[in-house]
């Protein structure tokens, strides 16, 4: 697989919810191991949007799709498709960090757990390595029998990362994960996100503007429901194509 | 008279009232108290615990009475227990919102609200008639399951409720399945809040005597039961058959047994609001 191959597509997608169509017609293609941030008004779908990568709108009633979503070239709503595969294939990091109140520990390895893996030394040696990554071990290596709910907000977001890395996605959703964060904590979430692009595709919902400025390959303008323009960070932040896009991101409105 | 000295004047007022009328409930449980406490706190010795009932009131116990209420109140929370809990998740998380799933839940809040002896009448017909049990402690203990179910399956609700939209979704995305996120992450968020509701729906049943008498249980049982199979009393029946005898010593045993009978009430209120207190501490979202 080459890296300019993408990762992730959507083809022809409209989404509704009961009656409110949410998304309209969206056609995007996102490269491998790159961020793309998604960045519009609230309520112009880019939550929605990104949360069909992983189905997590699934539960929501009166929730339905047409159109593709391709991860890897597969279509991610064929019938044949396991939710559970997928996830473990697409994880996902909220806007409000969401430990479980359990352990460090317990928290980092929840999704070996479920799949069955019981062996100590796997897990604590996934637990360590994720911990590694999301650039926390350091701060809770002493303490990982101690509830993650003691941790403060910013390393309860990067719990939550490690928490996502341990089941070995390739790609990682992100929802606003900086946004109920200090300025301290939300650099470190930054920092975080220019690393795991080395080795994950990242897709991040925004509002902050200088932050999909700083950490995206590529940013998608979202408004309502349509997929108004999609381009590399620099271009679109400097040369907008679409009056409703310069609008946006000047702070003419949202 | 300024009107904001009428405004301050009105909300005295009202302060006042509310004084009155908060102490009037209290008022009367003290008085319930103290009446009861000082009729029957003399008559309770081991003996008084340990005996038998008898004809002669200063002979009688209330063994069987007490192991009876023990009998039931670990039989009915058996029962209820794993129904309750089992329907509560059923409806809260799984059941999608239907016009079955609406009716279910209205009917659900409607046998809360069923008098206690339409139960019993319901327990004689389906248990002791029909499952041909008679008056024996699984019959009573099914009809008074039948009593708390709904409560328990309300207060499940509640407390499932209660657990974070965001927890579910945490656990969703990282691949469980429904009953693994409902298994691991809802019900040890939500066990203190159901647990609390179990123990109250049970100090409920604890009193209730209405249903049982119903049902058929004996008001003189000369025998502790030793299984579910056999016939059986309970402290309030015990308490309604002493005060229905006209001699004045009944009425201090009767006393007696209300005092224990508050006692095991008290008791197990006091674990369901200690239980309530630590989930609260140990959980903060």
């Amino acid at each position: 697989m080459t890296k300019r191959q993408s990762k992730l597509e959507a083809i022809n997608l409209d989404a509704y919810y009961g009656d409110f169509q949410a998304l309209k017609n969206i056609n995007i293609a996102m490269e491998e191991k790159a961020v793309t941030a998604f960045i519009g008004p609230s309520g112009c779908g880019k939550s929605t949007f990104l949360r069909t990568f992983n189905r997590m709108n699934d539960y929501i009633d009166g929730f339905r799709t047409e159109g593709q979503i391709l991860l890897d070239g597969r279509d991610i709503y064929a019938t044949d498709v396991r939710v559970d595969e997928l996830r473990k294939e697409v994880g996902m990091v909220f806007q409000k960090p969401n430990p479980f109140p359990k352990t460090i520990f317990e928290n980092v390895v929840y999704g070996l757990k479920i799949q069955g893996i019981k062996d100590k030394k796997t897990l604590q040696e996934t637990c360590e390595k994720s911990l590694q990554q999301a650039a926390l071990w350091n701060e809770v290596k002493d303490k990982l029998d101690k509830s993650a709910l003691a941790l403060s907000g910013g390393q309860q977001q990067r719990l939550c990362i490690a928490r996502a890395l341990a089941i070995q996605p390739s790609v990682i959703l992100m929802d606003e994960p900086a946004s109920a964060l200090d300025p301290i904590s939300t650099a470190k979430i930054e920092e975080l996100i220019y690393e795991l692009k080395k080795d994950y595709t990242i897709v991040i919902v925004t509002h902050n503007m200088q932050q999909a400025g700083r950490v995206s390959d590529h940013t998608a303008f979202f408004y309502m429901g349509e997929l108004v323009e999609y381009a590399k960070t620099k271009t679109m932040f400097t040369s907008p194509k679409d009056t409703r896009t310069q609008n946006y991101i000047t702070g003419r409105f949202g | 008279m300024t009107n904001s000295e009428k405004n301050r004047l009105k909300d005295k007022a009202f302060q006042v009232f509310g004084i009155f009328c908060t102490f009037i409930g209290l008022v009367v449980l003290a008085i319930f108290l103290i009446d009861i406490v000082m009729e029957g706190i003399g008559r309770i010795d081991w003996d008084f615990l340990t005996s038998l009932p008898s004809r002669r009131a200063a002979r009688a116990g209330i063994l069987t009475a007490w192991a009876g209420t023990l009998w039931i109140l670990v039989l009915s929370a058996l029962i209820a227990f794993p129904l309750g809990i089992a329907a509560g998740i059923y409806l809260e998380e799984y059941a999608k919102k239907t016009k079955l799933s609406n009716f279910l839940e209205i009917n659900i809040a409607n046998l809360a609200g069923v008098p206690s002896i339409i139960y019993g009448l319901l327990g004689l017909e389906l248990f002791v008639r029909m499952m041909n049990l008679g008056g024996i402690l699984l019959a009573g203990a099914l009809a008074l399951s039948l009593l708390i179910l709904p409560i328990i399956i309300v207060t499940t609700r509640e407390a499932i409720k209660a657990v974070p939209r965001t927890i579910r979704d945490g656990s969703f995305a990282l691949g469980a399945s429904k009953w693994q996120t409902v298994w691991n992450q809802v019900l040890p968020a939500s066990f203190g809040g159901i647990l609390t509701g179990v123990i109250l729906a049970l100090s409920r049943a604890v009193g209730e005597a209405a249903p049982l008498i119903v049902i058929g249980a004996l008001a003189y049982v000369p025998f502790v039961p030793k299984t579910p199979m056999d016939e059986f009393t309970v402290l309030p029946i015990q308490i309604f058959n002493w005060t229905s005898r006209p001699q004045e010593a009944f009425l201090t045993n009767a006393a007696a047994a209300i005092i224990i009978l508050l006692l095991i009430t008290f008791l197990l209120n006091g674990i369901a609001v200690y239980l309530r207190h630590r989930q609260q501490k140990k959980i903060k979202w």
